[in-house]
């Protein structure tokens, strides 16, 4: 059928902000989903919470609202734009869920908006648990024996009669939050409990356990006609009982016969016939490993983190297709856009091994419980290709920039083998090294497949890369011959990883591959295994005969990528490096992304003129800078992935792009850092690096409490404290020096100000600042976890001034070209500088967006020699608009077992959301229901506990919150310090003190909002841990800092009628023109 | 591990691989093609239709799965050698019996690993279908041996190494069809039983007068190797059967006869479709249907009398005709 020409504007909801379980692969599937219904000149309006997303650029949708994802905030926009369509499959199951919420509330009908592609009655055949089963009786298909169960006593019967261990799913929720494997009457009361309270209907299914069978998806497509393909099917490497977010996945599926495929593969093309879907479906089913029989386990009829996945490892871009289905085409119109001759109607064939690995966040979280189940815990992932298995898999250990790049693990190495054997029966995620770790010592193949349940094909596998690891032990360069170094190369061992075991180091490795002229091939991923000639450069690394990559003359620039998606180090990189390469790609420049993250835009097939897919290690990279010889690389876009390599790239004398690499070092580098704001005059807040506990309480002395404290080893806030008293330091250094004697401490003053952040742009001497943001809460909270004002509502003139002065000086000193980012402390009006980073940073994508600034295409064209004046901006700061936009942080802790959740130095948060108003309160409003929490209302019931230092502070809070009708409960200490002061405060239990306790409060459900301001955090056995666990477990709002108490309190105070709230179109109601057509200069004024 | 025996491919256009034997490491003559299956290198294996070919797989991992006795698709596999990326020594499945290395060493058939499968593939996509040969003999072969053993190769007696040696029974309550064995594989007869036909299976040179005398109720003819135009006797035969006016189905090979004997013509694919994910036409419904597909020739003219049924959707050819008055019908693909 051609195109659907009633369909003339359709609305798009995205996925949200970034969470565990719905990260950045949504914002890759609704870009390319919203570029394609552009080409068929649909009118696209969007709504998505999230500002770091390419998707809600200006100018990606015609229309694009970041407001938040509420069915009230979309019916307001249906409302305005009156959208003839919508499609529901492209934001994650946020995206689902809403579009089933706005169709059963008689919304869409209301204002006649039809569902295209999969409509909402097939989606909830396939979402909706009961429903699901009667559709796999229906098509004959086997399920896992299980029944819906809305309270615990039925689900204990069934449990019962089906015997432990069986497995807990609630409906309707992202990434399995909630579920869980029970192996006995006790965890099944805790599991289904909380399953029962986080599923959206209240249902959760109990079925009996297969852990042991593997388990197996495929990403199918059907269109309008009947017509289906598989796209790709994967295999998990860890069995039935992983969440397939933290399984390592294989593509193709590695172990089944034809006949087993096939068996999977007509199942799910009988399912998607039988349900209609229109667009993309995944399925995932169950094998047993020992026989035919097999169950199908959910589907999900929309885009995934698997269908990203399997259009990456294929070169078919699934959500491209699916939204053109929904504008009524059928596969067979649908040109392959990657062959440009063959039709989206056809099977992708591979011709090479994709795996897929997590990346977990326990690097950040050490606390955590890292035992992995149905729960999804990854924050993000790296794909790697090879043409073996072993290669694949290398590739993909060192892509995750975990410090490894073999299977050999310090930590593996150190247990015994039977702390090992132990260890490898409940998956986490050093499984892959303790196992292999295991093989090194022998241990038997079939034992350890016998343990884990995993497939001897990938033991075996493992083993001989063991095998080959331990060979090069004994090994030295000199060693080599020409067959025996490319036999190494092509099993996928990096130089560094030999040279590692040799004990030399990789530059030697490096010079034996010169020598013997071993270097690389690339090869296409083009859909169809060589069979058709493909005309999209996508490429990967082998070490086989025929290189398929031809480097033009053209000029050329390299952008290098972030990587995974982690905390820190999140998708407004991704953003960062698309937008560089959108820049080039204006000025005429072929452009080259080396990158290793499935879910990204910039890892899509025609983002870049050409994509690498490869790991971001020096020697991955540099092979590709020797391949294609870019004219120079950009290195500032890729988060600290990209510029740690910058030293690497100046040692072999490859030109970049922007501040050189000694100027990062010295901007990195502490001394060299305070030696550069003593020569200019520049005040930080004082201190200095101890070795001793005497040493530090003296230093603490003269600084004067409270002080800043953190190991010196260590990035991102780790480990880094607040001491208010000597107390609290003896502990904290007495922790430390046990921890590490080998390292200092390092002990700063506490400026308790208000924290500010500028991203600037430098051309060397000129300097450009988009806008200045005011964080919310005050100093001591990660500036990632903090609400960030735009623009500022609390800085003066003068400070605004002293702001744009040290900018300058600094950036001109660091002789910076092209992004830095500064934050600022402005304490008892001054202000101090605290940290700077020569490149760009997570508020970029934020401030360009709000502010309607270009930033990266300035920053681009400036690092490629413009000058700021010439590309027709003013120097200086921006101006401001009169609306206000705040960025506020979300968490993803409630699915993170054992990790804590109070604010502080450290960065927890993994997403963020936007709320735009005409004054601040309505845009806290707006980012408070955006960021998932609640804004009490009059009435309402507020749980309190407060450290005995906040108490005085606290008390004003309180009494505001009382003149709005507000019930106050409060454990004895809190209680007892606002009775002194006439407020009415009943005592709740402590934990210690008996039933009902607190957390029996919380969890009742009647509790509103819960203040907690912990004494210190991260102590997993004390009352306020549990306390701020059980409420985000509980999904009730739990605030850990006054600032955003008050911030709260004061949008409630407002008593904002939520109807009367504007809504802002991102790309014509914020006072700014298109960002795109670089001339802004009328908006930049000089301070 | 490591010790192999080197061995190398050498094509008609001069271009060589080099890689090591495995299986029965001699030497092997064949037309060199590729499939892009990821999965079913057994039944590529012991698919009659690959009789004297040498088949490169684009997968680069190979016999993951082993090999067991129930998925074979003949007697034994009549291919002439078998090119892989990697085979694996360690496979893993439930039903695995045997290895690939063992299995083809039984049947002595000649194997090579570890060339370069992708570049050999582009050189046959670019270059077309073309004769190689893997020898252990590396660089050994002086170009007149070579010339010698390309001018040598044959393939026009597929049909009658692959054919059965007598004709048997197999019995089912359903019509009864008389089964024309040019190189059938099991699977479709395993398909026509499961569906409940009673088969009888001829060899591929018997005559119409026998067959006739089985009193089927239609005449099938499956899949096989080689150029239709090789068996001008048994095209001679289906019309015979034609002009009798019993019904006739085939699938691809059987397809390219029955339109031959319609009037119609065929040709050689430049490097034609083998793998399982060729999407075809219904030209009547519209619907797309992925296929599995293994053929060299191409049916490219039809009689008057004929129509198309089905179409390839990447490159057009014909992939399913149908008569316009006799109950006549055949597709390349198999279904």
């Amino acid at each position: 059928m051609p195109r659907d020409k009633s369909i003339k504007k359709v609305l798009v909801i995205g996925s949200g902000p970034i969470i565990i379980g719905q990260a950045a692969e949504f914002d890759y599937s609704g870009t390319q989903a919203v570029q394609s219904l552009k080409e068929e000149g649909v009118e696209v309006v969007l709504v998505n919470s999230n500002p770091a997303t390419i998707m809600t650029d200006i100018g990606m949708a015609h229309y694009t609202y970041i407001e938040p994802l509420t069915i009230d905030f979309i019916e307001k926009v249906i409302a305005k734009e009156r959208p003839d369509s919508i499609i529901a499959g492209m934001g994650g199951q946020t995206g689902l869920n809403l579009s089933c919420e706005l169709y059963d509330a008689g919304i869409l009908d209301k204002y006649r908006v039809k569902v295209i592609g999969t409509s909402i009655e097939s989606i909830k055949e396939g979402e909706d648990r009961d429903s699901f089963k009667k559709l796999m009786e229906r098509t004959n298909q086997p399920i896992v024996e299980s029944e819906i169960v809305t309270d615990i006593d039925s689900g204990l019967a069934f449990a019962e009669s089906i015997g432990y261990p069986v497995i807990v799913r609630p409906a309707y929720t992202l990434g399995g939050t909630g579920g869980g494997i029970a192996e006995s009457e006790d965890e099944f009361r805790e599991i289904c409990q909380q399953g029962l309270h986080l599923s959206r209907v209240g249902q959760v299914l109990i079925e009996k356990s297969i852990k042991g069978w593997k388990e197996i998806e495929f990403e199918v497509m059907r269109d309008g006609a009947g017509n289906c393909i598989t796209v790709c099917s994967m295999e998990n490497v860890d069995p039935v009982g992983v969440h397939t977010g933290d399984s390592i996945v294989v593509a193709p599926a590695q172990t089944l016969s034809d006949k087993e495929y096939q068996m999977l593969r007509s199942a799910a093309i009988n399912i998607i016939n039988s349900i209609e879907i229109k667009g993309g479906c995944n399925v995932q089913f169950a094998l047993d490993p020992n026989s035919y029989n097999y169950a199908v386990i959910e589907i999900n009829p929309r885009v995934s983190r698997s269908s990203a996945l399997a259009s990456k490892a294929t070169g078919y871009p699934i959500a491209k297709v699916a939204a053109k289905i929904a504008l009524g085409y059928n596969l067979d119109e649908i040109k392959n856009a990657v062959t440009g001759k063959t039709f989206a109607c056809f099977e992708p064939a591979l011709d090479y091994v994709v795996l897929k690995f997590p990346r977990w966040p326990f690097d950040k979280f050490y606390g955590a419980k890292r035992t992995l189940g149905t729960k999804m815990m990854a924050t993000g992932e790296v794909m790697s290709i090879g043409n073996s298995f072993e290669a694949a898999l290398l590739k993909g250990i060192r892509s995750l920039e975990i410090g490894q790049y073999g299977l050999e693990r310090k930590s593996s190495k150190t247990r015994d083998i039977n702390e090992l054997k132990k260890r490898v029966q409940v998956p986490d995620d050093e499984r892959l090294f303790d196992l292999a770790e295991m093989l090194r010592r022998n241990y038997r193949v079939e034992k350890v497949c016998e343990i884990t349940g995993m497939d001897p094909f990938f033991i075996n596998k493992i083993k001989r890369l063991v095998e080959l690891e331990e060979e090069l032990k004994t090994m030295t360069p000199d060693d080599f011959d020409e067959d025996s170094l490319r036999f190494f190369k092509k099993t996928g061992f990096s130089d560094k990883a030999i040279s590692k075991f040799m004990g030399v180091s990789p530059q030697d490795i490096y010079a034996v591959r010169k020598k013997y002229d071993i270097m690389p091939a690339y090869k296409m991923v083009d859909t169809c295994a060589g069979e058709f000639e493909a005309v999209t450069p996508y490429y990967y690394s082998t070490y086989d005969r025929e290189n398929e990559a031809q480097a033009s003359n053209k000029k050329k620039v390299m952008v290098i990528g972030s990587g995974p998606i982690r905390i820190g180090q999140g998708i407004e990189f991704d953003y960062c490096s698309v937008h560089s390469i959108m820049a080039l790609k204006k000025l005429g420049i072929e452009t080259i992304i080396v990158n290793n993250n499935p879910e990204t835009v910039s890892t899509d097939f025609d983002t870049a003129d050409k994509l690498y897919f490869e790991p971001l290690t020096e020697e991955d990279v540099l092979n590709v800078v020797e391949q294609e010889k870019p004219d120079g690389v950009i290195l500032q876009f890729g988060g600290q992935t990209a510029i740690k390599l910058a030293r690497f790239f100046d040692e072999m004398n490859i030109p970049i792009y922007g501040t050189k690499p000694e100027q990062i070092d010295a901007a990195e580098d502490r001394e060299k850092f305070d030696e550069l704001l003593e020569k200019l005059g520049i005040s930080r807040p004082k201190g200095k690096g101890v070795w001793t506990m005497e040493e530090g309480l003296e230093v603490a002395g003269e600084l004067g409490f409270p002080v800043l404290v953190r190991p010196s080893y260590v990035l991102g806030g780790q480990g880094m404290e607040i001491t208010y008293n000597e107390k609290q330091l003896i502990k904290y250094l007495t922790d430390a020096f046990e921890k590490d004697s080998k390292n200092p401490v390092l002990i700063d003053r506490y400026l308790c100000g208000r924290e500010i952040e500028v991203d600037a742009i430098c051309d060397g001497t000129d300097v450009f600042i988009p806008g200045i943001m005011e964080h919310l809460e005050r100093a001591g909270v990660h500036s990632g976890d903090s609400i960030s004002i735009y623009p500022p509502q609390n800085i003066s003139k003068d400070i605004r001034e002293q702001i744009m002065d040290v900018t300058k000086k600094i950036s001109v000193a660091l002789k910076v070209i092209g992004m830095i980012n500064i934050q600022f402390i402005e304490y008892k009006g001054e202000l101090n500088i605290i940290e700077v980073n020569p490149r760009s940073s997570r508020t970029v994508p934020y401030i360009s967006k709000v502010t309607g600034v270009a930033v990266i295409d300035i920053a681009t064209r400036v690092m490629l020699g413009e000058k700021l004046a010439d590309i027709g901006y003013g120097t200086g700061i921006a101006a401001e608009p009169k609306t206000v936009a705040v960025k506020v942080p979300v968490f993803s802790t409630e699915k993170l077992p054992q990790v804590e959740v109070s604010l502080g130095p450290e960065m927890r948060s993994t997403g963020e959301v936007l709320g735009i108003g005409a004054c601040l309160e309505n845009a806290l409003y707006k980012g408070f229901i955006a960021a998932g929490m609640t804004v009490p209302k009059k009435g309402s019931t507020v749980v309190a506990m407060i450290r005995k230092q906040d108490h005085e502070e606290f008390l004003d809070i309180a009494k505001r919150f009382e003149e709005q009708g507000c019930r106050f409960m409060a454990t004895s200490g809190t209680a007892k310090a606002l009775m002194a002061h006439g407020l009415k405060v009943p005592v709740v239990k402590k934990i210690s003190e008996g039933i009902p306790n607190i957390l029996d409060l919380i969890r009742s459900g009647v509790v509103d909002l819960i203040i907690d301001i912990p004494e210190k955090g991260n102590n997993i056995n004390s009352d306020g841990f549990k306390i701020r666990r059980t409420a985000v477990e509980s999904s009730v709002t739990l605030i850990t800092s006054l600032d955003t108490v008050r911030a709260i309190l004061s949008v409630m105070e407002k008593d904002i009628d939520e109807n009367e709230l504007n809504l802002y179109d991102i790309g014509r109601d914020l006072g700014h023109g298109n960002c795109y057509t670089g001339e802004q200069n009328k908006f930049a004024h000089s301070v | 591990m490591r010790k192999n025996i080197k061995a190398e491919l050498i094509l008609e256009n001069g271009v060589r691989f080099k890689g090591n034997a495995f299986g029965y490491a001699k030497e092997a003559v064949g037309e060199v093609v590729f499939t892009t299956g990821m999965t079913g290198y057994q039944e590529t294996l012991t698919d009659p239709s690959f009789a004297g070919q040498i088949v490169t797989m684009t997968y680069p991992l190979i016999g993951n799965y082993g090999i067991n006795l129930e998925d074979m698709e003949s007697r034994k596999p009549f291919l002439r050698g078998f090119v892989v990326r990697e085979k694996c020594d360690m496979p893993s499945n439930w039903r695995c019996e045997m290895e690939i290395n063992g299995f083809l060493k039984q049947h002595k058939i000649m194997g090579l690993e570890g060339i370069d499968t992708r570049a050999l593939t582009k050189v046959l996509r670019d270059n077309g279908t073309m004769r190689g040969i893997i020898t252990t003999r590396v660089n050994d072969l002086t170009p007149s041996q070579i010339k010698q053993k390309f001018d040598t190769y044959t393939n026009k007696n597929a049909v009658r190494e692959t054919t059965c040696e007598e004709k048997y029974v197999i019995n089912g309550k359903g019509p009864h069809l008389a089964v024309l064995d040019c190189g059938i594989k099991s699977g479709i007869l395993r398909d026509l039983k499961k569906r409940g036909c009673k088969m009888t299976v001829f060899p591929a040179f018997t005559s119409a007068k026998e067959i006739l005398e089985s009193e089927a109720d239609a005449i099938f003819l499956g899949n096989g190797p080689g150029d239709p135009k090789d068996i001008p006797e048994v095209v001679e035969t289906v019309k015979e059967i034609i002009e009798r006016g019993l019904p006739v189905l085939g699938i691809c090979l059987g397809h390219q006869i029955i339109s031959l004997a319609l009037g119609g013509d065929t040709t050689r694919l430049k490097f034609g479709h083998h793998g399982g994910n060729h999407p075809v036409k219904d030209l009547k419904t519209g619907r797309v249907f992925i296929t599995s597909q293994n053929h060299e020739f191409v049916v490219s003219g039809l009689s008057d009398e004929i129509e198309a049924t089905f179409i390839n959707v990447n490159d057009g050819s014909i992939e399913g005709i149908r008569h316009k008055t006799k109950p006549i019908y055949s597709v390349q693909f198999h279904p």
